[in-house]
This record gives C-alpha cells, sequence and structure tokens, in this order.
C-alpha cells in the first residue's frame, strides 16, 4: 500500500507555504473584537481600585446613574445574588495523582470576586461597571462614582510576604502562600554530602506584562429567542471562557456561544477567564442590548496578569571538572493578589529547571506567595526562562568559579545522545513521568558553538585578557528545554461542506500562530488537496463541541493531531461512501483534488460534492451499512504527555563600560521541533520569541513602590524592544521526528522566548572578563550593569 | 461639529464631537477599522494613518483637525495596479510573512509607504530607525524588515527604474 | 482612554488666539502638534475648558535659516527641522538632537515650540534652547513679549508663560561657522525621552578653546547650562583629559532626579560620560 492509499502524502507538510490568513489583515479588513459593530450596543467602563489593599466602606453611585447617556451602573453588591466570585479559573488546576503523589502540593482557595465589594487587593481590580451610550460618557461616569476606601497594610515584597507579621492579603491564608509543592529526583543530601564544592546562588526574574498589541475586549450579546448569549471575546481559551460564565452565571454551557474573532496577540495572559467576561455575559443577559468593553492600555497595564516574577535561591553540588552532581532549589513566585494559574507556572519552573542537564540527584520547593499587586499568570516560556536563567547563570558561575570555560561546562553537563529516552525521575505537570523522548544534545551545543564563532572569541580573549576598550564584547551561551503539545486533548472536525468541499474546525484557535495555513496543510495531504482549498475556521465553541485552547506550544501538537486523524477518519469513510457510489473496493480508490477516483483511473470518479449528497440522510443514502450518515468527523487527541523540544541560544553583546549599556549584536539558535509544517512559520515563531527574551533581558519590567502603586502603566515606562534593538538572528533547525503524536512535531510557539535572558546575561559577563561581576537579576538595565561593574571593580 | 475631509480620495462629512479622536472617527463613524488602537498615547503606532501623505498617530489628532486635510488609512492603499490589486508594500508582507496576529500591521505597512516614498531604496540602518515607533510584538521585526526591502525592490519595479544592485544604490546617496 | 470634554476652537489670526485664550481665563490650552498634550488629555491627566488650535495660522509656520540664526514659526514640525540639511550643515547639535526625537510620525506632527513651551527636563529642544540663548516671542491679548530660554523654563513642566500668552516664533542665534556643536544623548530604547542628554558648542582659535557651551538634560526639573565647566574649558588646549574634567566638573555640578529607569547616581554619572563624549565630538567638528 502507498503512502497515498492511506490518505497520507507529504506534499504540503514540510513547505514554507505563504499564509491563508494574511489578505485581510493587511489590507485593513481583520475583525477583532473592537471592530465588531452591533447596533444598539453600550459600552463598558471600570472604576479600578487605586489602592492597593484597602477596606471598601462606602460606594456612592447616584451621580454617575444621573450621568450624561448612562444605561446603568453596576456594583458587586448588585450581583451579589446572580453572578458568583471565581474560585475556579482554569481547568489545569486539577492535580493529576502522579503529581499529587510527588510533589503534594497544598493549594488554598482564594476566591475572586467579578466585582470587588468589600476588600481591594490590587491597583486596578474591577470595583464598579459603568454602562453607558459609549466610552467616552462611560469614562466621565466612571469619574462620578464615589467610593470610599479605608487603607490596610500593603505588602508589596514576596520575601517579606512570607514572613511572619506580614499584613495578610487574604486572612484565611496566614503566610501568604497560596501554594506550594516540592519534589525531588535522586539522592540530594547524599550527593551535597559527597560533593567537592557547594556554592549558593540568587536569581530573580523580574515581573513582566506580555503586552500583546491587542488589549483585552469582550463584546456579548443574549438573544431572547434562541436563550442564547453569544460573547466574542480576545481569549486563547474560549471554552474555558465558556465554562467559567457557565459556572458563575449558573446557565447551561449549550446556552453559551463564546466567538474569538481575529485576535491581536496572545502570549499568555489571555489564557485566563477574567471578570470582565462573566460580567460582561450577565449584563448582557440583564439588560437585553449588546454590551462591549474593549480594555485601554493603561487598564491593561493594572488589570491583565502579569508574570515571571520569581526569586530563586540555588545551591548547586559539583566536583573540580564541573560536573554538577547535585541542585537544591527553593524560590518564591510573586503570585499576585489572587493565584489563578495556581502551580501552573511555578511547576513549570521545577520540572525545566534541569534543562539538557544530567544533574542527578534535585530538590526544589517552590511557593506562591500573595501579595497587592496584579494577578500573575503564565506568559510565553510560563515558568522555563525563570528556571534556565537560574540554571545556565549557575553553569557559567561555577565554571568562573572553577577557572573553567563556561561552554566546555555545559558540555560536560549534557545528556548524552544514546541516553535517551531519558527519565527525570518527577512527573510532569500532567501527572506522567518526565521522559525527554529525543534528542542529541552535545551535537546540538557543538553546532551551536561553531556557528557562533565562540571559540575564535574564547581564543582571542585568551591571547589578551584585559583591554582598555570602553566597548567590550561578550559571547554566551543558554540552554533549553521545553515539554510542547500539553492535554488533555484537542478537537477538531473535518466534514465536507454541501459543495463538496473540505472543512476543518479547530479547537484551538490562533492568535498570530497561523493555524489556518498549517492546519491545512495537514488536511490538503490528507485528501490531495492545496491549503487554498481547505475551508479552516476556529475559536467558535458552537463549531467543536469541546476544545481547550491556544497556549503552551501545544497547537500543532495536539490541535494538529486532531486535524490529522480527523481527517483520516473522514477519508475513509469518503472512500467507503464512493465504493457504495462506484461499486468498487474502497482499497482500489484515492481522494485526491476533489474527487474520489479509482486507482489508474481517474475517468471513474465521484466528486467529494456527489459522496456528500450520497451520505445524506433517508432511504436514498448510499453508506456503508452499520454506519450513520453524513460526511462530518469529530475527533478528539489525547496525547500520552508532553513532547520536549530543546534548543540552545547563543548571544553575541556589546557592552558600554561607562553607560552600561548593553546592545545584542548578534542571536544564533539551534533548536529541535520536530518535524516542521512551514518552515518559515518556525522562524517567525522564533524570531518573535527571541525579541521578547531580549525585551525581559535588557528592558521590560514591571515596577511598584512600596505602597503597592504600579509606576509602569504606559508603554513610555513599559519598554518594548522596538525594531531598532533587534539583533541578526541565525537559526539552525533540527527536525528529530516525535513518537508521541501522529504528525510527529514538537511545539515552537515558546521555544524562542526561553533562553535569552539567560544566553544575554551571560554574554555580559563575558563580555566584562575579567572582573567578575555578579549578573542576577532581571532586566540588565543600564544602571544596573554599571552597579555590578562598580561592585565588582571594588 | 461637522466636519468634511478626503478619507482614501472620498469627500466624506461626519458629525463628531470635539473630542473624538481621528482614529475613533475613522473606525466607529466611517467603518475604517483596520485603524487600530493600541495604546492610545502614541507610542505603539497601529493607529498610524497618512495625513496629507506623512504618517501621523490617529489617537493623538482630533478629527476636527482634519477637517480640509487628505487622510489615508490601509483600506486606502490597494489601488488595483500590483498583485491582486494590492499595494506593493501589501504584497510584500504577505510574501514574507511579515505578520502574525495582524494587529500592528495596518500601521507598518503605512509606515513603509511613507519611507518608501521618500527613499526608494532605504539601508537597513535606515529601515530600522523608521519602524521604530511601530510596535510589534509577534514577529520580532526580522521579517518585518524582510518585507519592506522585498516592497522596495518591487516598488522600484513598478515605477520603471530597473532595481539596481543593492550596493550601487546606496553608492549613489 | 477617551479625552474629557473641552471646547475645540480653531484660531483664525494669531489675534484671534490671544482672544480665545484670554476669553477662557486660563483654562485653555494652545494645540499644536499636540504630541504630548493629547495623551495628557486621553490619560485625563488634564481637563482643559477649550482647546485652541493653532494650526491652521500660516503665519505661524516654517522656518527661517538666517546668517547667524534659525528663526521657528509655532507649528514648524520637527521633521522640517529634521529634513533641511543646511541646518545640519550650520548646526549639527541641532540635526543630532531632532533625529532622537521620539519617531517619525511624532516628528511629523510634533512641533518646536511646543516641545518648548510642553518643557519635559529630558526633551531636546528646550537643551538646545538653553544650548543656544534662544530668544521665544510670546503673545497675549496685552501684546508681545520676548522671553530669554535661560529665563523661561522654572520647574517641571513649568514654564513663565502665562496661560493666556501663545509663543509665536523662537529665535535660535547659532554658534560661529567655525565653532563645533554636538548633542548626544543615551536612552534606554530608539526614540525614548533620553536618560540624560548633553548638547554642546566649541570655539577655538590657536589651539585653544575661547569660548565653550554645555548644557544637561534630564538632571534637574529644567535643562540646566553648566557654567562650572564650561570655565574649565576657556583658553584651555581642546583634548581628551580635558574634557574628562569638565565631565568631572558636571557631575559635582548636577544634583539628578531618580526614577524607574535610573537613579541619581547613574544619570550624574551618564552626565559625566556624555559630557566628555559631545565635547570631543563638538571639538572635531569646530573647524
Amino acid at each position: 500500500m502507498t503512502a497515498t492509499d492511506r490518505g497520507h502524502r507529504d506534499e504540503w507538510v514540510g513547505r514554507s507555504v505563504p499564509r491563508k490568513e494574511d489578505l485581510p489583515l493587511v489590507t485593513g479588513h481583520g475583525r477583532y473584537v473592537a471592530d465588531i459593530q452591533l447596533p444598539g450596543t453600550a459600552e463598558v467602563a471600570f472604576l479600578r481600585s487605586p489602592m492597593a489593599h484597602a477596606r471598601i466602606t462606602g460606594i456612592d453611585v447616584s451621580a454617575a446613574l444621573a450621568g450624561e447617556g448612562v444605561v446603568t451602573v453596576v456594583t458587586g453588591a448588585d450581583i451579589r445574588a446572580t453572578v458568583l466570585p471565581f474560585t475556579r479559573f482554569v481547568d489545569q488546576e486539577f492535580t493529576p495523582p502522579g503529581l499529587e503523589r510527588a510533589a503534594h502540593p497544598v493549594i488554598l482557595p482564594c476566591p475572586m470576586p467579578v466585582l470587588a465589594s468589600e476588600r481591594v487587593r490590587y491597583v486596578g481590580e474591577p470595583v464598579v461597571a459603568v454602562v453607558a451610550a459609549d466610552r467616552a460618557l462611560a469614562e466621565d461616569a466612571v469619574a462620578l462614582v464615589d467610593v470610599t476606601y479605608e487603607a490596610l497594610p500593603v505588602v508589596v515584597d514576596p520575601v517579606l510576604a512570607v514572613q511572619s507579621g506580614s499584613p495578610l492579603v487574604h486572612d484565611d491564608i496566614t503566610d501568604n502562600v497560596q501554594a506550594t509543592f516540592e519534589v525531588r529526583a535522586g539522592d540530594v543530601d547524599a550527593a551535597f554530602a559527597a560533593a567537592p564544592h557547594v556554592e549558593r546562588f540568587n536569581y530573580e526574574t523580574q515581573r513582566q506584562a506580555a503586552s500583546p498589541m491587542e488589549t483585552r475586549g469582550v463584546l456579548a450579546v443574549h438573544t431572547d429567542v434562541t436563550d442564547e448569549t453569544t460573547v466574542w471575546t480576545s481569549s486563547q481559551t474560549p471554552y474555558m471562557v465558556r465554562t467559567r460564565i457557565s459556572e458563575q452565571l449558573g446557565i447551561a454551557e449549550e446556552s453559551i456561544r463564546v466567538v474569538v474573532p481575529d485576535m491581536g496577540g496572545g502570549f499568555g495572559p489571555k489564557v485566563q477567564v477574567y471578570p470582565e467576561e462573566v460580567l460582561l455575559a450577565h449584563l448582557a443577559r440583564t439588560l437585553g442590548r449588546p454590551v462591549r468593553w474593549i480594555e485601554d492600555r493603561s487598564e491593561h497595564m493594572i488589570a491583565t496578569a502579569h508574570s515571571r516574577d520569581q526569586r530563586h535561591t540555588v545551591e548547586v553540588a559539583f566536583d573540580d571538572s564541573g560536573l554538577i552532581t547535585a541542585i537544591r532549589d527553593d524560590f518564591l513566585m510573586d503570585a499576585g493578589a489572587y493565584n489563578p494559574f495556581s502551580i501552573t507556572c511555578a511547576y513549570n519552573s521545577a520540572v525545566h529547571f534541569r534543562s539538557v542537564y544530567q544533574v542527578p540527584h534535585f530538590q526544589v520547593r517552590g511557593r506562591c506567595v500573595l501579595t497587592n499587586k496584579t494577578p500573575n499568570g503564565p506568559y510565553r516560556g510560563c515558568g522555563r526562562p525563570e528556571a534556565t536563567f537560574a540554571m545556565d547563570r549557575a553553569v557559567y558561575q561555577i565554571a568562573r568559579l572553577l577557572g573553567l570555560d563556561p561552554v566546555e561546562v555545559m558540555a560536560r553537563n549534557l545528556i548524552p545522545a544514546d541516553a535517551m529516552p531519558y527519565p527525570r525521575g518527577m512527573p510532569y505537570r500532567d501527572g506522567q513521568e518526565v521522559v525527554y523522548d529525543c534528542g542529541d544534545f552535545p551535537a546540538a551545543l557543538a553546532q551551536l558553538r561553531a556557528l557562533s564563532g565562540y571559540d575564535e572569541h574564547a581564543r582571542a580573549r585568551q591571547a589578551q585578557p584585559t583591554s582598555t576598550a570602553v566597548t567590550r564584547r561578550g559571547i554566551g551561551f543558554a540552554s533549553y528545554i521545553e515539554g510542547t503539545g500539553i492535554g488533555p486533548y484537542e478537537g477538531a472536525v473535518v466534514m465536507l461542506d454541501s459543495l463538496g468541499r473540505v472543512v476543518v474546525r479547530s479547537g484551538s484557535a490562533p492568535h498570530g500562530q497561523s493555524h489556518d495555513t498549517t492546519m491545512s496543510q495537514v488536511a490538503a495531504d490528507v485528501f490531495g488537496l492545496n491549503p487554498d482549498q481547505i475551508i479552516f475556521s476556529a475559536g467558535d465553541t458552537s463549531l467543536v463541541p469541546n476544545g481547550i485552547g491556544t497556549f503552551a506550544s501545544r497547537s500543532a501538537v495536539v490541535a494538529g493531531s486532531a486535524v490529522l486523524l480527523a481527517g483520516r477518519r473522514l477519508e475513509q469513510r469518503v472512500r467507503a461512501i464512493a465504493s457504495e457510489l462506484l461499486e468498487i473496493s474502497a482499497e482500489d480508490l484515492v481522494v485526491d483534488a476533489g474527487y474520489v477516483h479509482v486507482r489508474g483511473d481517474a475517468t471513474s470518479r465521484v466528486s467529494l460534492a456527489d459522496v456528500y449528497r450520497a451520505a445524506l440522510p433517508g432511504p436514498q443514502a448510499r453508506i456503508p451499512g452499520g454506519t450513520e450518515p453524513g460526511t462530518r468527523e469529530l475527533q478528539y487527541f489525547v496525547p500520552p504527555t508532553v513532547t520536549f523540544g530543546a534548543g540552545f541560544l547563543a548571544a553575541t553583546v556589546s557592552v558600554d563600560l561607562e553607560t552600561g549599556g548593553v546592545v545584542v549584536e548578534r542571536i544564533d539558535i539551534i533548536h529541535d521541533c520536530g518535524r516542521m509544517i512551514n518552515p518559515v512559520v518556525v522562524e517567525g515563531q522564533l524570531q518573535g520569541g527571541i525579541l521578547q527574551g531580549i525585551g525581559g533581558a535588557l528592558y521590560e519590567s514591571v515596577v511598584y513602590d512600596e505602597n503597592g502603586q504600579p509606576l509602569t502603566t504606559t508603554f513610555m515606562d513599559y519598554l518594548l524592544p522596538t525594531s531598532a534593538e533587534v539583533p541578526e538572528i541565525r537559526q539552525i533547525h533540527l527536525a528529530t521526528t516525535s513518537d508521541r503524536n501522529p504528525l510527529g512535531v514538537k511545539g515552537v510557539g515558546e521555544a524562542g522566548a526561553i533562553a535569552p535572558p539567560a544566553a544575554i546575561a551571560n554574554a555580559v559577563a563575558d563580555a566584562l572578563r575579567p572582573l567578575e561581576v555578579e549578573l542576577n537579576r532581571l532586566p540588565l538595565s543600564p544602571p544596573t550593569v554599571i552597579e555590578a561593574i562598580t561592585r565588582a571593580q571594588r | 461639529m461637522r466636519i468634511s475631509m478626503e478619507v482614501n480620495g472620498r469627500g466624506v462629512e461626519v458629525d463628531v464631537e470635539d473630542r473624538t479622536s481621528l482614529a475613533d472617527c475613522l473606525r466607529d463613524r466611517l467603518g475604517l477599522t483596520g485603524v487600530h488602537l493600541g495604546c492610545e498615547h502614541g507610542v505603539c503606532g497601529a493607529c498610524t494613518v497618512l495625513l496629507d501623505g506623512s504618517s501621523v498617530r490617529s489617537c493623538l489628532l482630533f478629527a476636527v483637525q482634519a477637517a480640509g486635510h487628505r487622510v489615508t488609512t490601509v483600506e486606502g492603499l490597494a489601488d488595483g495596479a500590483g498583485q491582486g490589486g494590492l499595494h506593493p508594500v501589501q504584497t510584500a508582507f504577505m510574501a514574507c510573512h511579515g505578520l502574525q496576529c495582524g494587529f500592528c500591521t495596518p500601521g507598518l505597512v503605512l509606515t513603509t509607504c511613507e519611507l518608501l516614498a521618500e527613499d526608494p531604496a532605504p539601508t537597513a540602518e535606515e529601515v530600522r530607525a523608521r519602524l521604530s515607533g511601530n510596535l510589534c510584538r509577534c514577529t520580532g521585526y526580522v521579517k518585518i524588515f524582510e518585507a519592506v526591502d522585498r516592497a522596495a525592490e518591487l516598488m522600484r519595479a513598478r515605477s520603471g527604474t530597473a532595481a539596481a544592485p543593492a550596493g550601487a544604490a546606496e553608492d549613489t546617496r | 482612554m477617551k479625552a474629557p470634554r473641552f471646547e475645540y476652537r480653531a484660531a483664525t489670526s494669531v489675534a484671534h488666539a490671544t482672544e480665545l485664550l484670554a476669553e477662557y481665563d486660563g483654562d485653555a490650552k494652545v494645540l499644536a502638534g499636540g504630541q504630548s498634550l493629547v495623551p495628557l488629555l486621553n490619560f485625563r491627566l488634564s481637563n482643559p475648558a477649550a482647546l485652541v488650535d493653532i494650526n491652521g495660522l500660516g503665519e505661524l509656520g516654517g522656518h527661517r535659516l538666517g546668517a547667524d540664526e534659525l528663526h521657528v514659526g509655532a507649528v514648524c514640525r520637527h521633521r522640517e527641522i529634521e529634513r533641511d540639511p543646511q541646518i545640519a550643515a550650520r548646526c549639527p547639535a541641532i540635526a543630532d538632537a531632532v533625529a532622537q526625537i521620539g519617531h517619525v510620525a511624532i516628528r511629523n506632527r510634533g512641533t518646536v515650540v511646543g516641545s518648548i513651551a510642553h518643557a519635559d527636563p529630558a526633551a531636546e529642544w528646550p537643551g538646545l534652547a538653553m544650548l543656544l540663548d534662544a530668544q521665544f516671542t510670546a503673545r497675549a491679548v496685552q501684546g508681545e513679549r520676548t522671553i530669554a530660554a535661560g529665563a523661561f523654563f522654572d520647574g517641571f513642566l513649568s514654564t513663565v508663560l502665562d496661560p493666556t500668552e501663545v509663543i509665536t516664533a523662537v529665535t535660535f542665534p547659532l554658534p560661529p561657522v567655525a565653532s563645533g556643536s554636538a548633542w548626544i544623548e543615551f536612552a534606554r530604547r530608539h526614540g525614548d525621552f533620553a536618560l540624560v542628554g548633553v548638547g554642546a558648542v566649541i570655539e577655538c582659535a590657536d589651539e585653544s578653546i575661547t569660548s565653550a557651551r554645555i548644557v544637561v538634560t534630564g538632571v534637574s526639573d529644567t535643562p540646566v547650562r553648566v557654567a562650572a565647566a564650561e570655565r574649565v574649558l576657556h583658553g584651555a588646549q581642546p583634548g581628551e583629559a580635558l574634557f574628562a574634567e569638565a565631565g568631572r566638573v558636571v557631575a559635582t555640578q548636577v544634583d539628578p532626579i531618580s526614577d524607574i529607569h535610573g537613579d541619581a547616581t547613574y544619570r550624574r554619572r551618564l552626565a559625566q560620560v556624555l559630557t566628555r563624549r559631545a565635547l570631543a565630538v563638538a571639538a572635531d567638528r569646530a573647524a
């Protein structure tokens, strides 16, 4: 049997097919949530807490209610009986038994109101919603709401938050530790006891805002006739939005349709379900007219989840050769005022900490600590950049202490290729044992070393160990590992429409990742079509009954596989129906170019439209016995566990010793994302991730003052990298086929973002040699670099 | 206030409040939702339009100020002359994967149009500096740079001047 | 982030503009480029009763480069100055500085005079005005007056201008042709407001410095001219050591503020380093 007979060609998968989604986007005809205009829509604006921590002692909305154009003003008290608070946030909160056994997580309840009515816990927490004829009028009326607060003691620093006597963010969480876990692999204590060297380091990754260019936004409308509430929202997880609305408003999921239209980026914070989504659904149902809320940027910077913000204390046991025998890591994640993602990010840090290295003995404790700040959630990399920063800085620091070349020390600690698949002695977040599936790390590091010109650089430095130049160049390496394609499942529908076209519907909706193109490539190979002929849609809960979403480098893996499996089933069914029509065995039929024809005789054929009609219900149906009518296949792909992408990244930087300014001149990356569906799309994902990583390394930082007031609420203060900060980027793609999904792919969405902070910090440290600088806090802003230089010179 | 202006080559009259930004006017009153609002304080560049041919932030301009002026949005660029009726800059962004989510794209396309109108063969440094007022969070800009180069080639070819070798174009400057 | 209500009043002449400003008695703001004012409105940090739009006043447009001065009208955009190659040739410090103002779309719209009137202590034009001893022409209903840059800035985002006055033009006296000038600044990213900026003008004769001017931005609530450092240069032979000494003097003379992008110590250091670098470039450019 040929590949074609199995409904599997390799014509489109693997090619850099131009994107299908671009035409409307380059002509201004995209439809983002703010672009959808429904007649009679009222606009919502929120009064948000200006206090980091306070008791609400009074809310007077009378002046606002009398404001021009005001439809209604809603407080927490008004919805107490009808809208439940958030007690669950994301479905990932479920702790699987494997994780329970190994990490013993303790997760305390931390409910979050939709509108705060008694107490506010961070600046930006929604308190009052104003609905008015337009947004400007709504903002006018917000200014008329009079809320009185009684200030409460504020805790901003997570290190202070866990000390006794700290103000409590939630009274019943008495040490502010909302979630904690501890996990170990091997015999850590014995390894430390036997180690020739033990060092302790502290690492801090700053709080960041993922900052998609489109803020959040929600449009909700309720239709009495069908008793259906439709919610358009800029969300990475429409099904979770549906579930939360259902639970918190007490209506069946079947009465709620959540649609994600075009979306201007996500990067993590739009995974969470937010109060605005639940409240807008409620308002649409009670007001009987469409309601819309479009977050503005100054709201976004305080009302949409932040991320990162971890402090690690790392003890490393190692020998004279730099071989690391054991690591103990104890870290805090500043969760902010609520912790919607529980241990998700923190556990990711723990499970990815050892990266591509052996480190046979490992113990880690993670604590998610409540403070009076905006809640913390995932952002591209989700716990991995934080861990990589600690791990790969530690490798560099011990190399320095031993007087060894850091890249040699990296190489010495790598997992050898012949050790694959490599078990890590601890479970993944899904409860399954972590087993790296494939990859040749030593070969990859060697390749990157050659590409980056590291050896020449190291030789030149050895020849001239000191320099008087004001600008110094350095090269730094870092590694990453990433479990991609997390479950629990993803859904796809592949069907014929009445015109005989192949329609693909995915439970995972894109916001820049090119699902339309790549999923169409997958389906095109199954049906012998051009990707442009595949009709793709996603992001609508009415299209696929259940789904999860787009995050965690999962879509190509799980949604792509669901499309492949559903497609294959439909292809078989199409041949089976055609077999009835052509009266020839299905084994002898080929689906190609919109027809099913007899192998070797393209003229004996039926069209896919014929097949569609033949499968309609009724006495004339020509379908195989024992099957139901129709040409629609729904498939859920349930991955066994994640599949591991990995890579190395080298940063070449120049550092101005006088200003502390760091310029990233070049990034070289070697990465393995399994089989590539579309190499140009992969490159785009990597380049975007890398620049976000550079942002985290050098520019971006969410800053609060000691009173919990946010100081970075504009794009003038929160510094995203611009085109002028882009280095040269060179890439080497490795493609080790994964056997954990039928496509053989691994995820790549987050890959680029993980290693840059560690690599850049290592490069700056390299540039400043022979000074011994401490660069263990991000971002490496110019004053930070100067401070490190000054400290080292003392 | 009732104002008249030229938008994408057509005269329009529209009633706006004094405080209505040009961006909101174009989006809400004229349906030109390719004008995106990413920050409303003049940093992100998503709302960039051309005012009398020059790039401006439409979030920092009141609609009343555009009275009597010529406004071009991304919807007005496709002139039917290029591939599929698209402006060469649009074609180039598509060909080079110069966009992912597409939210910043209209602003970047218009900024590129202005750049190439002023300088048909910009240097790499010039491109990097010129685009720095348009934030993109998806692409890392690398493929946008490629798109600008491609657009410059397409436009030079279209204007009849055969695309000069890259080095030669710079030497003449 | 929608602006609060205000009345939009388009001025039909300078006299009309002053009448409108008088009519609102201090509660109206002049709208020129709007690149600083409109964000403040959108954030609702400013809530004027009216905006008096002067963009339609042709007589306030354009710039004129004379033999020894540059005259800039109140609605002349940054970009117009940036694109005049003669200004760059005549006084490179101006070209250095203007290229670093925001981004092209900002420079297309923002005005020289608006930047001066807004008086951001990190901005380029207020610093250039101090460096070159610019003169501002301010009009009110009562009449016209000329204000020297040195007497104009009186605090953070604050000037001696009365809210009923409008600046109609600014004149920058230009240093002699044989002088050298430079503007160097350090910002976190391309196009950001500088953490610190330094402008320098040097004149030399017989291999010694006959005149030197140094202005530093971002280290105080207004741009600062550092006379003590200028004195170090007078009569001395130009060179790295001398410029480094001038930088050290600048560091002792400034008392910077701290913010999230850089504390006082760091800004003082930058002022020192950038002074040395700006002087070196300016000296190099001096004939």
